[in-house]
């Protein structure tokens, strides 16, 4: 580099609010592609609508049939927006694992968080055994929110351990999707060849079973954590500086890891244990985010749910577009267009965001 | 009121292991710079940390004007250089470090005004815009000095500020360091392992050696002939080779067992 002018006083102050409105600018660009991808999904389907009949059915114009009207309300509408909140919820959860565990293949996925709610759920559509037995309904959901959360605890405390490293830690993830996939085998080969075809199924994880009460409890989760999220946001990026300038800033970073690795494990468990095994999006999500907008937890965080959720949304319509009028389960089409991605991801990772 | 900072029987224990014990000072004042220094692995680095309250043990450290939490900003510890591996630009990390503490997510005019004044102070404009992982080590040191100073700190701990840095940016940053000591009424402790350029600004000079202090005075009485020999182990004499700054010569053999003498 040759001598780079100096900035004076004032352009220092302009450069960085002229850096902030592209950020906001790029958060735009990320909301309407997801905006856009969400009326795509639901004008996808056995029957396909024009995107101006989706518009005009959305605004509740008499220019639709009812019977459009319906399709698009009660039947697309739950799973579309479904992919909306799934994909920032397992975006978010991604992006703050990487964050606090200071590791750039954390995600739900990649530390065995999914493997442990998918061998939860075997076990309850197996055996119906239930981990909490008044909630018969969702015992599925339940045993494999649980066996979620105890796999992000279990990580967490041990990534609190003396001596433990980033490559610990990706370590420790692995030993995770071994056990809870040995132990996942283990109860399909116990299992009846009906409740086989459910795990095998559950475990591709698919939109397909969104309902109303789901897509709540969801847009509840996610509603209360980013907010939480949010008001952390200095620190959180204060701990990307290292956790020695963090503390000598105030940061109590034991605490802050704790409540936000608690946070994070309903936050991944909840998607997961509603639509199955997603993966990718907690990985992809927050690196793309990162490429955008950088690191400053105000930026980051709100680039990582609404890239998470446009990347599911759009998942969500190739899924319906490869052969049309099948829907594919969209957890094989998630892991698909994502290996590719996160080899790309590791084989420049020394280049530039890690 | 300036601000004012003592150590009274301070130590630290990382389980029963004791790597610090018994550190007693005189009263240090705002505006003066006391250089800590000592062997490696002397205990340094633990004292800061325990100034800074990142550490606990034993002890008491009394402070005027200033509260011990340390998300107040009155006491900041610049610790050694670490390399980070993140997507913040310069000038975001330093307005970071201004902004922790702050409920607020807004950013002020005053907020980036300060951040400028810091950034101009050092002299670093030119890197402001860069990514903090495309920085050399001296120029993370000045980012991390920065993000130090932007805090407006009473008490000022500064571990090895400078082991990085060219012999005119040293210079240079210490020169600033002890100037805003001055201005700002600021309490100053910094490790520093160049014994002359602590004789050029230090108003007070700790020694630690094995956890332990085995001097504190001005620069006269503790940077000695003596202490080169029983603390460094080299022999060597200190001249005044100009008005100002005396300089350490080294000129005997190294490494002479203490018990010879």
């Amino acid at each position: 580099m040759a001598h780079s002018p100096a900035i004076s006083l004032q352009q220092g102050r302009g450069v960085y609010r002229a850096l902030v409105r592209r950020k906001q600018l790029i958060l735009l660009a990320l909301a309407v592609v997801m905006v856009l991808s969400v009326i795509a999904d639901l004008g996808l389907g056995p029957a396909r609508y024009s995107m101006r009949e989706v518009v005009l059915a959305l605004l509740g114009s008499a220019e639709v049939s009812e019977q459009i009207s319906v399709v698009i309300w009660d039947i697309r509408m739950p799973v579309a927006l479904m992919a909306i909140v799934v994909g920032a919820a397992l975006s978010a959860a991604g992006a703050q694992m990487q964050t606090i565990l200071n590791n750039p293949l954390a995600s739900p996925f990649t530390l065995g968080i999914s493997a442990a709610a998918s061998f939860g759920a075997s076990v309850a559509l197996v055996f119906g055994i239930s981990f909490l037995p008044w909630a018969i309904d969702y015992v599925v959901s339940i045993n494999a929110l649980l066996m979620a959360m105890g796999a992000s605890l279990f990580i967490h405390f041990m990534s609190q351990k003396r001596g433990v490293t980033v490559e610990t830690i990706v370590l420790l993830g692995i030993t995770l999707v071994f056990t809870f996939n040995a132990l996942l085998a283990l109860v399909q080969y116990l299992a009846s060849e009906q409740a086989l075809s459910a795990v095998v199924f559950w475990t591709m994880g698919s939109l397909t079973r969104a309902t109303w009460p789901k897509l709540a409890i969801t847009t509840i989760v996610l509603a209360v954590s980013l907010p939480l999220f949010m008001r952390r946001a200095w620190a959180l990026t204060a701990l990307r500086l290292g956790e020695d300038k963090a503390a000598s800033f105030g940061v109590n970073v034991r605490w802050l890891r704790l409540e936000t690795m608690m946070i994070i494990s309903v936050l991944a468990a909840v998607p997961v244990a509603f639509v199955g095994t997603i993966g990718f999006i907690g990985l992809v999500g927050p690196h793309i985010a990162r490429m955008l907008v950088g690191e400053d937890q105000r930026y980051f965080l709100p680039a990582s749910v609404l890239s998470g959720a446009a990347i599911l949304s759009l998942t969500s319509v190739i899924s319906k577009t490869i052969v049309p009028g099948t829907i594919f389960p969209i957890g094989i089409i998630t892991a698909l267009v994502g290996v590719p991605f996160l080899f790309s991801l590791i084989m420049t990772t020394r280049r530039r965001a890690w | 009121m300036v601000a004012m900072l003592q150590l009274e029987n301070v130590g630290v224990r990382y389980g029963k292991v004791e790597v610090l014990s018994g550190i007693s000072t005189p009263v240090l004042q705002g505006g003066e710079v006391t250089a800590v220094i000592g062997p490696n692995a002397a205990g340094k680095s633990s004292l800061f940390r325990r100034i800074a309250g990142l550490l606990d043990g034993p002890g008491r450290i009394h402070l005027t004007e200033a509260s011990f939490d340390p998300s107040s900003g009155t006491i900041c510890y610049m610790p050694q250089d670490t390399s980070v591996n993140t997507v913040l630009t310069v000038y975001e990390s330093i307005l970071l470090a201004r902004k922790q503490g702050s409920l607020s997510r807004h950013v002020s005019d005053l907020d980036l005004e300060t951040v400028d004044g810091v950034v101009a102070a050092l002299r670093i404009e030119a890197i402001a815009f860069k990514g903090l992982s495309e920085l050399s080590g001296g120029q993370r040191q000045l980012v991390s000095l920065a993000q130090t100073l932007v805090r407006d700190p009473k008490i000022l701990l500064l571990d090895e500020p400078t082991s990085a840095l060219d012999l005119h940016r040293q210079v240079e940053v210490l020169a600033l360091v002890k100037s805003l000591a001055r201005e700002r009424a600021m309490c100053v402790i910094v490790a520093v392992h160049d014994l002359n350029q602590v004789m050029r600004v230090a108003d007070r000079v700790m020694v630690i050696d094995e956890g332990t202090m085995v001097r504190c005075g001005s620069v006269e009485e503790v940077i000695t002939p003596d202490l080169l020999r029983s603390i460094y182990r080299v022999d060597g004499r200190i001249e005044r080779c100009s008005r100002f700054c005396p300089q350490v010569i080294i000129d005997g053999p190294l490494n002479r067992p203490l018990a010879a003498e």
